[in-house]
């Protein structure tokens, strides 16, 4: 634990997989400049890793003042003790007063352990962060300028603001695809402070025997366009409509967790609070209840068609088409308004 | 070689059965409407830990913190297979966050013998995945999170497979080790008849009111009580407990609003639909 410290920097703990910077904390450095600008502080990334110096210069072009880099040899797979060791090790010298993760699996896996040593506060699965005051009821204190750590709880039916007035830094991790990508700029500049490393076999508890990447079958996050299907699908054959509408109109092809259950598609599709969050410029759901962890994943998009025979359907309250009717009657149709129109 | 296994289970608000009735005037959820279950994923780690010891030999003890009525999940987990159950039960613990509930847990832990711990990979309620890998830290034991397979035991190396979230890898550790296990690792049993005569009756001290007519004594003689431990049983440091002992604390709570957005009604005919995708090109949302 570290005490408040006003003017620690704000700090994204920079994950990468064989020197490639995952997105995550790319767009989670982006929202990290903007809370350290109303701050008046310096936005930092901490990288771990080995050969990793460019990833350090690229998070520099995303917005970072300061880079603490930590290169070793040992460092070249992720593994949870050494790598809390020496984030633990840069916290207490360097005294950030805010430390942001991914939510990713590795984001999850390290930042308890880092909070559980550094005896600090941690807030799962943030959705947004700002900066504000709290008023502790009891004591009547004003708390100026904390970290509001805001995230669904409880199945996804409350947002909660979570709050560390004390015991910081405050630490939080953030969901994927909620904060929007900075835009790089080649000419920034910024500094590389490199964080001496000793490490023995001992900070090293596990030995990874064999190891399996899987490749994504499809990339929600980047298209612009997202068709997804429901349990109203009522097969894995009619869930063809879904693929090709998605087709004609260039878009990929999305699900909610009952299409994926029920076996219309793979999970890799899946769209919400245990899913893909996306932010497309269109959404189509089709057959799709609207249920709040499926919104969870998708109210971010900019446009909504919702398709459904069920006027009651929650999916309505956030549509802009809400479109009453049979979705085998109506994704023909509408597949055949694109062709025409094309 | 027999293995001694610890098994951290939560009692959660059933979050996947909110109805109406669950829900207050004002869009909240009322807590109280909600059934309290045994958290789906410990039942995961549960069943992990009753497979090894019937492989393998040795102990499962089953432990929670939590109220009085979180005594349930414990007669449940006797049912199924645990030779002990603990219930961590004090007043002072109330609004403990997940740092907090982890020293308490370590504390408990602490006194026991064990050389494998288990949870679920998160609860649903909080859905942090947090209180495992900060009770591992507070013991000083390696953590292996998102277990979806016991590969092999063998004296005091464990190796399993566990999901990276891009693919899976196969890692092997020392013991003690704590893991977390997810949802796919198997299929949980259901309680065994036998057991379940057996264990009916176990109660733990907070559950019993002195107006009951229930004698302790007798019921502990019968092996028929739950370990119920205090903050001072286990010699906590009450600064770590409770509020006091947790840095997070809630700034404020909001129920999801459902946000009615400028929307229109499209008919579900050929014009209507046209007449929509022709807005939509138009407006450059389809190019
Ligand atoms: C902890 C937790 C996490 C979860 N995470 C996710 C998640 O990440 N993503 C997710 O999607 N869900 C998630 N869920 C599940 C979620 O609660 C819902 O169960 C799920 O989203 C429902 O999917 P659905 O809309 O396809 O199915 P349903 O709710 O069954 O809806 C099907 C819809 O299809 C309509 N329909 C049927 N036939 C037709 C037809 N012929 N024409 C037009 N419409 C038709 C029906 O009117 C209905 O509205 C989660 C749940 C929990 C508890």
């Amino acid at each position: 634990m570290i005490k408040v410290n006003r003017q620690g920097e704000v700090w994204v703990f920079a994950e990468q997989h064989d020197g490639k910077l995952e997105d995550i904390s790319i767009e989670i450095l982006g929202r990290a400049g903007e809370l350290a600008s109303k701050l008046g502080v310096k936005v930092a990334a901490a990288v771990l890793g080995e050969n990793v110096a460019e990833s350090a210069e690229k998070l520099i072009h995303f917005g970072a003042d300061n880079i603490y880099l930590a290169e070793h040899p040992l460092l070249g797979y992720y593994q949870t003790c050494s790598y809390a060791k020496i984030l633990c090790e840069m916290i207490n010298k360097y005294q950030p007063q805010i430390v942001l993760y991914g939510a990713s699996p590795v984001g999850r896996d390290l930042a308890p352990r880092v909070a559980s040593a550094a005896k600090a506060g941690l807030t799962a699965d943030c959705t947004d962060l700002q900066i504000g005051d709290h008023e502790d009821k009891k004591s009547g204190q004003i708390h100026k300028n904390l970290l509001l750590q805001i995230r669904p709880a409880f199945g996804g039916n409350i947002i909660a603001t979570i709050i560390n007035y004390d015991r910081w830094p405050q630490m939080a991790t953030v969901r994927e695809g909620v904060m929007p990508m900075p835009l790089p700029n080649v000419g920034r500049k910024g500094k590389i402070i490199r964080h001496p490393v000793h490490l023995t076999h001992s900070d090293l508890p596990l030995e990874i025997l064999r190891e399996h990447k899987r490749e994504k079958k499809v990339n929600l996050k980047t298209s612009r366009i997202i068709v997804a299907g429901g349990a109203g699908l009522g097969s894995r054959e009619n869930f063809r409509l879904v693929w090709d509408l998605a087709n004609c109109l260039g878009a990929a092809p999305g699900a909610t967790r009952a299409a994926v259950d029920l076996g219309f598609i793979d999970r890799d599709h899946q769209i919400g609070q245990t899913g893909t969050t996306v932010r497309p410029s269109l959404y189509v759901a089709v057959g799709i209840s609207g249920a709040i962890q499926h919104q969870a994943g998708m109210n971010a998009s900019q446009k909504i068609i919702a398709v459904n025979s069920d006027p009651t359907a929650p999916i309505f309250n956030i549509a802009h088409y809400k479109i009453v009717g049979d979705l085998n009657v109506v994704v023909p149709m509408m597949i055949k308004a694109i062709k025409e129109r094309a | 070689m027999a293995y001694n296994c610890v098994v951290l289970i939560k009692q959660v608000p059933d979050t996947k059965r909110i109805t109406g009735e669950a829900m207050n005037a004002d869009g909240t959820v009322n807590r109280a409407a909600l059934p309290a279950i045994f958290n789906p994923e410990d039942l995961n780690a549960l069943e992990l830990a009753i497979q090894i010891k019937e492989k393998f030999g040795g102990t499962v003890t089953a432990i929670t913190m939590g109220l009085p009525a979180a005594a349930k999940i414990l007669r449940e987990s006797l049912y199924r297979g645990a030779d002990d159950a603990i219930l961590l039960t004090d007043k002072r613990a109330a609004a403990s966050d997940t740092l907090a509930t982890s020293y308490i847990l370590s504390c408990a832990i602490k006194k026991l013998k064990y050389d494998i711990l288990l949870c679920g990979r998160q609860a649903i309620d909080g859905d942090t995945a947090q209180v495992g890998p900060q009770t591992a830290e507070k013991l000083g034991i390696p953590q292996i999170t998102y277990v979806e397979q016991l590969i092999e035991l063998n004296n005091q190396t464990i190796i399993v497979r566990r999901n990276t979230g891009a693919g899976w890898q196969e890692v092997k550790a020392q013991l003690p080790v704590l893991l977390t296990v997810m949802d796919d690792a198997n299929e949980p049993r259901v309680g065994n008849a036998k057991r379940l005569m057996k264990y009916k009756d176990v109660l733990a001290p907070a559950e019993i009111t002195p107006d009951s007519g229930i004698d302790i004594k007798e019921l502990e003689k019968k092996g028929l009580l739950i370990k119920q431990w205090s903050l001072d049983d286990i010699g906590a440091d009450l600064n770590w407990c409770g509020r006091d002992g947790s840095p997070t604390k809630v700034h404020r709570i909001q129920s999801v609003v459902l946000t009615a957005k400028e929307s229109k009604t499209v008919e579900p005919n050929q014009a209507g639909i046209t007449n929509m995708i022709h807005e939509l090109i138009i407006d450059k949302t389809i190019s």
